[in-house]
């Protein structure tokens, strides 16, 4: 893109200061309303688990559904508890929903399709989401109410936790492919099995951890069975509880857009990205980015029929799959994985 | 070997897949509500709900102001005053029904000699402000108008069975 810049006559760093903003723009607008259409997306897929119809009434099929919700949470007066700490309550909702945007710099969304091609990509974004705990836990803090510092003392312990045995999911990953670049790694899956799939997943040794990193990934993002950072039984809304208008919108969006990452961030690791399923050239006449949106639809569904199935965990269990079951199998696969490629002399 | 099994089935996730599987079905089944304002469930000719003042088909009100409907109501809801009318037969002057304290018992409808005072088949009246359920007898008059039909036909089908 910073030549098409250039083309127009500017200078490279213009053209490059341009081509960068433009990119932003890019990824960040349509992110938005992809957030937007999720939601609706995913309220109509529990409805449909709950054999109930969801909403139905804002536009056609409710598609506008989120958009009146916003403009609603839009319109309202935006409270700050008075003994909150004024500065860090307005700023946790932009930390946790800047932070949420920030990861996709490095997503491929297809062939040398990424805003920045950077080496360590993968290290990057592993970086990105543990500044995400920050959000909360400054929300949950400068909100001064009991909920949402429990919320936020949650949160904080279950995204650590989680983290450390996603860490060492991605060296599995990082060791079978030889790279930390996240566009290197899709290139890695491909022909992979068999010589025609494009998938890690689809590898008896690294099949576990893709559900172990399925699952991880639901725990970082705080959903469905371990969303006891807003266990409305015991917290009201977690550490949302005091924010109203575009604060909490913000909110909403950041958790939004995180889920989507980590769907991403799914699809980009073990099902081989913006290649097509198998290795076959027909199938390379459809573009990229729409197998890569695919399979981040695909993994969102599975997001949603997991929170519309299992209840939520207690945190103690959390804690226990967390350290006990995820953190030792994980690190031992890390052994399997670089032993095996030891032995079979297949590094990158 | 349960203990095997039992390890199997823990690092299957066989259970989370059972589970799954089970959702699943239930994803394609047909839903089980209804599109609501556009579609609504049929409802018993006993159905309670919103009340109505009748009158007989020439007109004339069929209220008595016997008052019975005030003694039975449980919630006090009732309240009637009346006097004679200039041909001498007694009629209230008010019939006012508290629609915030009405439990929708029914014995109204139950105590009422003429028929006169009914509860009707319908249940969206909701308003926006409190005063607007202190009901009157004019209200309660032109429910009877609007609502007479499904009242008759309502009423009608549930004789044979009182």
């Amino acid at each position: 893109m910073t030549s098409f810049f250039q083309s127009l006559g500017m200078s490279y760093e213009a053209a490059w200061f341009t081509a960068t903003i433009a990119g932003i723009l890019l990824i960040a607008l349509p992110l938005m309303l992809a957030v937007a259409l999720i939601i609706y997306a995913e309220r109509k897929l529990w409805a449909a688990f709950a054999l109930r119809r969801g909403p139905n009434v804002v536009g056609p099929f409710g598609v506008l559904q989120s958009f009146a919700d916003g403009l609603k949470v839009f319109l309202q007066e935006t409270i700050i508890p008075s003994a909150s700490n004024r500065g860090l309550f307005l700023i946790a909702p932009i930390i946790t929903f800047t932070v949420a945007l920030m990861a996709w710099a490095v997503i491929p969304f297809a062939d040398g399709v990424v805003l920045s091609n950077i080496n360590v990509g993968l290290l990057y974004i592993l970086a990105i989401s543990s500044l995400g705990v920050y959000g909360v836990v400054i929300a949950g803090w400068a909100s001064n109410s009991k909920y949402p510092f429990y919320s936020a003392m949650r949160a904080a312990a279950q995204m650590i936790s989680y983290e450390v045995s996603i860490g060492f999911i991605l060296i599995c990953i990082v060791l079978w492919a030889g790279t930390f670049n996240v566009g290197g790694i899709v290139e890695g899956q491909r022909s992979h099995i068999f010589g025609f799939i494009n998938a890690y997943a689809f590898n008896p040794l690294l099949f576990p951890i893709a559900i172990m990193f399925l699952i991880s990934s639901m725990a970082e993002t705080a959903r469905a069975p371990f969303d006891l950072t807003e266990a409305e039984s015991e917290l009201v809304a977690g550490y949302q509880t005091e924010y109203s208008s575009m604060a909490f919108a913000l909110f909403w969006l950041g958790e939004y857009a995180n889920v989507l990452l980590m769907c991403a961030l799914n699809a980009i690791l073990f099902w081989g990205g913006y290649l097509p399923p198998v290795d076959w050239a027909p199938l390379y006449a459809v573009p990229g980015i729409i197998w890569f949106f695919a399979k981040i639809l695909l993994m969102f569904f599975v997001f949603a029929w997991v929170k519309a199935t299992v209840p939520r965990y207690r945190y103690d269990q959390l804690m226990r799959l967390g350290w006990k079951v995820f953190l030792p199998i994980s690190l031992f696969w890390v052994f399997l994985v670089s032993g095996y490629l030891m032995f079979t002399g297949h590094f990158a | 070997m349960t203990t095997i099994a039992h390890l199997i089935k823990t690092f299957t996730l066989w259970e989370f897949v059972k589970a799954h599987w089970l959702t699943l079905q239930y994803f394609f089944k047909p839903k089980a509500t209804i599109n609501y304002p556009f579609e609504k469930n049929p409802l018993s000719p006993r159905f309670r709900g919103e009340h109505a003042l009748r009158r007989y088909p020439n007109g004339e009100e069929r209220c008595i102001a016997c008052k019975l409907c005030e003694a039975v109501c449980p919630a006090l809801a009732i309240t009637i005053e009346s006097e004679p009318r200039e041909d001498g037969s007694r009629r209230t002057t008010r019939y006012d029904i508290d629609m915030t304290k009405c439990i929708y018992c029914g014995f109204c409808q139950e105590a009422c000699p003429v028929d006169a005072i009914v509860e009707g088949p319908n249940l969206e009246f909701a308003t926006e402000t409190r005063e607007e359920l202190f009901y009157d007898k004019a209200k309660l008059l032109d429910n009877g108008a609007k609502w007479e039909r499904a009242i008759a036909a309502n009423l009608a089908a549930d004789a044979p069975y009182r």
